[in-house]
């Protein structure tokens, strides 16, 4: 099985937000990248039908930001090709992304491509779909665990719904899966490892055409999240803050 | 149909009404309203009628019938959806943030070129266009949106509109796809139900959340003595459970339970929407978070801004000494 996954680099919503001066977007001018953690996922699960079934895996990016540590990570990992789309700028939005994506994918004929199901700076998601119409593949999001068969050329997939509940679907490849959690979390290399990486693995650049910009909706203005009301925050050390809730909970019987 | 309608998915999951549903009802009333047009439920189901008494708020319901839309499948599904929009051509199309809308909101916008917008939590006339409100990084950031083209695809984040359930006098259609729906590809195969033995998250009145900022597995150990203190479990966001420190069983949120307990004493929880759609309902709500802009302080009563590390083990000594 040939499988291409879609590794994105998004903000870190560890550091705090800014909006740029337009008041339109974000201004990631000073921002730090990290990986998408719903893409990390599908990396992980594509290694996972690597081992358990000798596929091989490409993994595609678009170049920009920190993407490289990302990507000699997935090498460390066991990924056998990487695959950089130059790009200038900032990643456009889904839709356009994954008109690039797909440009760079074609020629790989992949018969599985695993995108995470969503990224959290998107308006207008997700990438995942839109890929999947942009190849003109089947699609099927939310995806929690990818098994190989039951027949050659089918995988089986459990697509999650709340409750814990899990919808067991059969899909037939080549297909486009929007992958929410790996069958196993994503697994920890160690730097030496990421450093052989480094030495060992060559990056193949491929270069598509920038698709036209985006007509269909316009941001108006970004702002954070304004609330009616606020919780009231308990100030002090440990010791203070947890006697006030201990105070909070007795008063509320909830400490019997 | 007029340019100006709004067409619902009502969705059906495991033989249920979604409540998201009745939410994106509300939604399109007040759209409608402001637009003079009409509201419509859709329901692609082999079995849409038991469902109909429920979405009176609809202006007309159009039921449609295939043998392909007994369990949800990506493929008939966006086909029969595609060709009821094309016949209707409606100015706004409402699917809620769930698993299924997750699939159809983005393939329905690719398949037609039309504009979408997730994460929806209002929308409103702007002149010719419609101006969405919408929230992303982890409900961090919103934004507003303006949409011109129609059909606007528009994927509402649930609990983001008060459900409407009345009864009404709702216009009743049949319809058949204009040719039988295939099978596609993706073909369902059963449900995976959770395994039994694990406490019911959903049944507890005291719940100890934890989420990223719990750092590690080991420290789950401090929510252990806290919640055993308190008489109650621990639960835990997506990313831990993403992690495998806690079972499935264990996840609220979105795409885990709907809990309601009496106390939600949430550690280490940013709050993203799809979190709090499955605790908002608690009767009290304490967070601790480093992040003092963490979206989980806009629905807590009570917040300390500090490490949960560190509050958790204060915290259990200071309920042991409460109890005596």
């Amino acid at each position: 099985m040939k499988i291409a996954v879609v590794v994105r680099q998004v903000p870190d919503l560890i550091e705090p937000l800014e909006i740029d001066a337009s008041g339109a977007a974000l201004d990631l001018s000073s921002a730090s990248f990290i990986v998408n953690e719903s893409d990390d996922h599908a990396l992980e699960q594509a290694i996972l039908l690597k081992e358990a079934g000798g596929a091989t895996v490409d993994v595609v990016a678009l170049d920009f930001g920190d993407v490289d540590n990302t990507l000699y990570t997935a090498a460390a990992k066991g990924a056998d090709r990487i695959f950089k789309v130059p790009l200038e700028g900032l990643p456009p939005p889904p839709r356009a992304t994954a008109a690039l994506l797909a440009e760079a994918i074609k020629p790989l004929a992949a018969d599985l491509v695993l995108v995470g199901v969503q990224a959290h700076d998107e308006l207008d998601g997700g990438v995942s779909p839109f890929l999947a119409a942009a190849l003109g593949l089947p699609y099927v999001g939310v995806i929690r665990g990818v098994k190989a068969g039951p027949e050659p050329g089918m995988v089986t997939v459990c697509k999650e719904f709340p409750g814990a509940v899990m919808a067991r679907m059969k899909v037939k490849l080549p297909a486009v899966l929007g992958i929410l959690g790996a069958d196993q979390p994503p697994r920890y290399v160690s730097v030496s490892r990421i450093r052989a990486a480094m030495k060992s693995t060559q990056f193949e650049e491929r270069a598509v055409p920038t698709p036209p910009p985006e007509p269909l909706l316009s941001v108006c203005r970004l702002y954070p999240p304004v609330s009616g009301s606020r919780a009231e925050m308990l100030a002090g050390s440990e010791a203070d803050v947890a006697a006030r809730i201990a105070e909070i909970l007795a008063e509320k019987g909830l400490v019997k | 149909m007029s340019a100006q309608d709004v067409l619902v998915l009502a969705e059906i999951q495991r033989e249920t009404l979604a409540e998201v549903s009745l939410e994106l009802l509300a939604a399109a009333r007040g759209l409608a309203a402001a637009t003079g047009g009409e509201v419509l439920a859709l329901v692609l189901s082999p079995d849409g009628a038991r469902y109909a008494p429920s979405l009176g708020a609809a202006d007309r319901i159009v039921l449609v019938d295939d043998p392909q839309l007994a369990a949800y499948s990506p493929e008939p599904f966006l086909a029969a959806l595609q060709e009821v929009v094309a016949a209707e051509k409606p100015r706004a199309v409402l699917i809620g943030a769930t698993s299924i809308g997750w699939d159809l909101g983005p393939l329905l916008s690719a398949r037609l070129g039309a504009p979408l917008v997730t994460g929806c939590k209002a929308v409103q006339p702007d002149g010719d266009a419609l101006r969405v409100t919408t929230s992303f990084c982890g409900g961090k950031m919103m934004a507003e949106v303006q949409v011109k083209a129609s059909p606007a695809v528009l994927v509402v984040l649930p609990g983001s509109f008060r459900p409407d359930g009345q009864a009404g006098k709702a216009v009743v259609q049949q319809r058949k796809p204009a040719s039988p729906l295939a099978a596609g590809a993706v073909v369902f195969d059963g449900w995976v139900l959770p395994e039994a033995g694990d406490v019911d998250i959903t049944q507890q009145d005291v719940l100890v959340a934890v989420g990223r900022g719990l750092q590690q597995k080991d420290n789950l150990e401090l929510a252990e003595e806290l919640a055993g203190a308190l008489g109650g479990v621990v639960c835990a966001s997506r990313p831990v459970v993403d992690q495998g420190w806690l079972p499935a069983t264990r996840q609220v949120g979105k795409s885990g339970m709907t809990v309601k307990p009496k106390l939600y004493l949430a550690v280490g929880i940013s709050g993203a929407p799809e979190h709090q759609e499955g605790m908002k309902g608690a009767d009290l709500i304490i967070a601790v978070n480093t992040d003092p802009k963490a979206p989980i302080f806009d629905i807590a009563q009570f917040g300390a801004e500090m490490d949960a590390l560190e509050l958790l083990p204060a915290l259990t000594e200071a309920v042991k000494a409460k109890r005596g």
